[in-house]
């Protein structure tokens, strides 16, 4: 290091160390307090803005925290998550520890695992404290305390679930091939007409670890990071799948698409039959706006799916805290998760407990009318748990080796 | 009088600072989190990264690397080469003819097309599912499913270089006309009468001397065409994309250490442009030489009718494709259900228009203040820097003139990833000041590109006489030099609005999100590939600038309605 950067190093260190330390961080157990904090505070919540009816949700969810609780709350639209976690990364960087830009983040997966490891969150455990909490189903959903295998530990709090589901036009493809093997023979019968997203995309990813939880018999293989031996040995009957059906798949597995919504609309232009997606009620949704025709239906894979959920997350230099968990807290209510569950508002699955429900809520919730594509609690069946976080991290780096150069 | 010109003469060193200081902070910051640098204020303090060269190795050892720094580099080449090649061979078929006027005037509205909305406008057309293919099916074609055609995000990136080469004609079509005015028209003529074809005239008798005045332009256009992102995530190839694509994917992965790796290729992006303006460079020295020897053996080239009709062809093609896409746009932006293969919607519906109606209003008003502070600033900086050249009779110094240049040629995606931890730092981010701020880092070197030229041919007589007449040297700019100006300087203006319209990145990283502006709304809500909304965001996007466009047309005409000797002649 030369001497000038030296001199630099600890004058910045310095700097740092003197630098006024934070207001104390609002006490999610002393709710009134919040409630009196927060009245007045403006909230920026960093959320996907990709989609129409979840912005549109969003800002009903503004409404209501700005008529009960005096709570403004602003979307940051965004395309990727991941420059949230950037720009936060940027102000720590930056030695701002007040007066950041994101309050509130929309998150989960790695992007959760980066933020809380690199100790860009709230330094102490809230979500678990929120009154609200109390009612969501933590006991029975392993996904809502552990995000992709990263504990939660009060980080985030729970906002829905999803699970990967497949779903077909039924006036084309008479029975759904449910299973790798039918699947593998439907795709070789019908060429060109199946595709999956690129990973390193979310659903990209997940369908690799879909494939290849089918493919092995012990799973127990995924409870710990991989070394290079057991991941050759583990997934090498994944690579011979995908070697075989790739020849048939949309434009010849010369490229892929880009996410679940363009899979969406390819299934909407008839370019592909089957497609997939995170929520559940995707299909009957599109259905619903006229995106996709009246026979679509959905199905999973006969050995389970992969299921996860996501979260809400506070950073450490939030500047409207106390707002921002107030936000949280509504959007566990029994109110919001019933509009979130609607599938003509957004069709995402609830994190609640049906048990810990007031009779008037339950009867609420069963009063939701599904749609014809979605699959009701038994259809979807068996939640298969996401392997550990670098499975997916070597799975994306062998796939760009293998198909993306 | 002389504390004025000494005020005007601070200009050039604010200019300089203006650009000169976020580049140096850009590439300070850019190096440190290449380099991992320990010291200063873009230290990590967080855990280590890998050292030193780890960063350039690992960007080296990605799958397919090569594959999309060949992209980059061959779609850069290949954008510029073809649309000068177009706008050259038109403008020597038609310089002189009366219909020219009318391709220009149908050409300016293209300009204002931003380059996401016109590689929108141009997938809606061609993909398999796109109206083109819906036209013919399924009568013509038997297609009642699309055909499984590689067409768009093909792997030699043909879709992307035909995408940009639609927005990029009409861009060199307009620095071409700046030029012109300079040059000598009677030389091809001239050429003609010898019995030299056409189109050789031009080239061997104008050609050489417009070529050296839209040289800067050119190279912007291969910087640009190398280092695209938005056009390259709608047409580009996927498996592997271009090195842009990748840059932003690995700034986009949720692993930090990634981070380094995109600073790393960030700074391999700078070298492909530059590598790819510098094989451009050589190529001129053999098409000069080329050309020469030619000329020298005095051929002829008389048959050039199929050459002629190609560039008509080619551009007229060109202007026809960016409108049909611009109308795809407004007709996805009113259209309810509309399946394969129906050509036009089967529900029409107003509702993406009444559901975006708010948030259009806001981001839309929020951009056009932007735009119109950015390019007014500009502008302002360009006359006090052009008046001050004059009445200190210097010229820009090659330096100076390289530095004004650099925002254009060096890639967004390191300039502005840069500039962000600055503006982090001072905690200056966020406002709107600082989005009009770094929005000017672009507009100025547009607006001095188009405007220096006409400026600099402006007849000093009139001046002199001014002077002579008794008026201050500040009353001869006002009432004589800006009046007769008023034409191009108001274009200048226009085509600097355009480009702060069409800024993301800048936006996006200054803003801090809490700036939100139609383009950065585009493409958030683009994100969710919902088509209808890209048509409507996509639209507007484009109108805005298209009416500041109109306005810059319209006004010296009103206003000069009773000064014959400024009316618009066939060239400008």
């Amino acid at each position: 290091m030369p001497p000038f950067a030296k001199i630099f190093s600890i004058l910045a260190a310095f700097a740092l160390s003197v630098s006024p330390l934070a207001a104390a961080d609002p006490d999610p157990n002393d709710w009134n307090s919040v409630l009196a904090e927060a009245k007045g505070q403006e909230v920026f919540w960093h959320a996907w803005g990709g989609a129409q009816n979840i912005n549109a949700y969003i800002a009903w969810v503004g409404q209501e925290v700005q008529s009960r609780y005096g709570v403004k709350l602003t979307q940051v639209k965004i395309s990727e998550t991941a420059n949230v976690v950037a720009r936060v990364l940027a102000e720590f960087e930056a030695g701002r520890t007040e007066n950041g830009a994101v309050d509130l983040v929309w998150v989960n997966g790695e992007n959760f695992a980066t933020l809380k490891r690199q100790g860009l969150l709230l330094s102490s455990p809230w979500s678990t404290f929120l009154p609200n909490y109390a009612l969501t189903d933590f006991e029975n959903k392993p996904v809502l305390t552990s995000d992709f295998t990263t504990p939660v530990d009060g980080l985030e709090s729970p906002w829905g679930t999803a699970q990967l589901t497949f779903y077909y036009d039924s006036a084309i493809v008479p029975t759904a091939p449910d299973s790798l093997a039918a699947l593998e023979e439907w795709i070789q019968k019908n060429p060109g007409r199946f595709t999956y997203a690129a990973p390193p995309n979310f659903i990209g990813t997940t369908f690799l670890k879909q494939v290849l939880l089918g493919l092995t018999s012990d799973h127990s293989v995924f409870k710990t990071a991989p070394d290079a031996t057991v991941f050759e040995a583990t997934t090498a009957p994944l690579w011979a799948w995908l070697d075989r059906v790739h020849p048939h798949l949309w434009r010849s597995g010369r490229i892929f698409a880009a996410d679940t919504t363009q899979l969406k609309t390819l299934l909407s232009d008839s370019e592909i039959d089957i497609a997939m997606t995170f929520n559940p009620g995707e299909a009957s949704s599109a259905i619903n706006e006229g995106l996709i025709p009246q026979t679509v239906r959905s199905f999973v894979m006969d050995y389970g799916s992969i299921g996860n959920a996501h979260f809400v997350a506070i950073p450490f230099n939030a500047n409207a805290k106390a707002g921002a968990m107030v936000v949280a807290n509504f959007l566990l209510s029994p109110q919001a998760q019933l509009r979130k569950s609607d599938e003509t508002i957004w069709g995402d699955p609830t994190v609640l407990a049906y048990d810990k429900l007031s009779p008037q809520d339950q009867a609420a919730f069963d009063a939701l009318k599904s749609g014809p594509a979605t699959l009701s609690a038994a259809e979807l069946g068996a939640t298969l748990n996401e392997p550990d976080a670098m499975w997916s991290e070597a799975l994306d780096a062998e796939w760009l080796r293998r198909y993306g150069g | 009088m002389k504390a004025k010109t000494s005020r005007l003469a601070i200009i050039p060193a604010l200019v300089l600072a203006l650009l000169i200081l976020p580049i140096g902070a850009a590439t300070l910051s850019l190096l440190g989190t290449a380099f991992d640098w320990k010291f200063g204020w873009w230290a990590h303090s967080l855990e280590p990264f890998e050292t030193s060269l780890g960063a350039f190795q690992t960007v080296l050892n990605v799958p397919g690397f090569w594959t999309s720094v060949g992209l980059s580099f061959w779609i850069g080449l290949f954008t510029a080469l073809i649309s000068l090649t177009i706008v050259m061979l038109f403008i020597a078929t038609f310089l002189s003819s009366r219909g020219f006027f009318w391709v220009w005037v149908l050409m300016k509205p293209v300009l204002a097309v931003p380059h996401a909305a016109a590689a929108f406008g141009l997938l809606f057309l061609i993909a398999p599912s796109g109206f083109l293919i819906r036209l013919v099916s399924p009568e013509l074609s038997g297609f009642l499913r699309p055909p499984d055609w590689l067409i768009v995000n093909d792997p030699a990136g043909l879709s992307l270089a035909l995408g940009l080469i639609l927005k990029e004609i009409p861009f060199l079509f307009f620095v071409t006309m700046a030029a012109l005015p300079q040059t000598d028209f009677r030389r091809p003529r001239i050429a003609a009468n010898m019995g030299y074809g056409q189109i050789w005239s031009w080239f061997i008798s104008v050609f050489p001397g417009v070529y050296l005045q839209i040289r800067l332009p050119v190279f912007a256009v291969i910087a640009f065409a190398t280092s695209t992102i938005d056009v390259a995530l709608i047409l580009g190839p996927v498996t592997p994309p271009t090195l842009s694509v990748r840059i932003l994917q690995w700034m986009n992965d949720p692993d930090l250490s990634m981070r380094t790796t995109a600073a790393a290729g960030a700074i391999i992006q700078v070298g492909v442009t530059l590598l790819a303006v510098l094989t451009w460079w050589a190529a001129e020295y053999v098409v000069m030489h080329l050309g020469r020897m030619m000329a020298l053996r005095g051929w002829r080239f008389k048959r050039d009718k199929i050459l002629r009709l190609l560039s008509v062809g080619l551009l007229g093609a060109s202007v026809l494709i960016v409108s049909v896409g611009t109308a795809l746009l407004a007709l996805w932006s009113v259209a309810g259900v509309w399946r394969f293969p129906e050509a036009l919607p089967q529900v029409w519906t107003l509702k993406s228009w009444s559901d975006q109606a708010t948030n259009l209003w806001e981001t839309g008003w929020r951009a056009t203040i932007i735009g119109l502070g950015a390019a007014t600033l500009s502008l302002a900086l360009v006359l006090a820097s052009l008046e001050n050249e004059y009445r200190n009779n210097k010229r820009a110094t090659r330096l100076a003139w390289w530095t004004i240049y650099i925002p254009l040629l060096v890639p967004q995606i390191a300039l502005v990833g840069g500039l962000s931890v600055l503006f982090i730092r001072f905690s200056i981010d966020g406002t709107l000041w600082a989005v009009i701020l770094v929005h000017m880092i672009f507009t100025y070197p547009y607006i001095y590109l188009t405007l220096s030229d006409p400026w600099n041919a402006f007849d000093t007589r009139y001046l002199a006489v001014a002077r002579s007449l008794g008026k201050s040297v500040n009353r001869a700019f006002w009432s004589i030099r800006l009046p007769i100006l008023l034409r191009p300087v108001l274009a200048a203006f226009a085509l600097g609005f355009a480009v702060s319209i069409a800024q993301y990145l800048p936006t996006l990283l200054i803003g801090a999100g809490r700036q939100p502006t139609l383009t950065t709304e585009a493409i958030a809500l683009a994100s969710g590939g919902n088509r209808r909304v890209i048509g409507t965001y996509a639209l507007v996007q484009t109108l805005l600038p298209l009416i500041v466009f109109a306005l810059a047309n319209l006004v010296p005409k009103l206003l000069w309605s009773n000064r014959r000797g400024l009316q618009v002649r066939s060239v400008e």
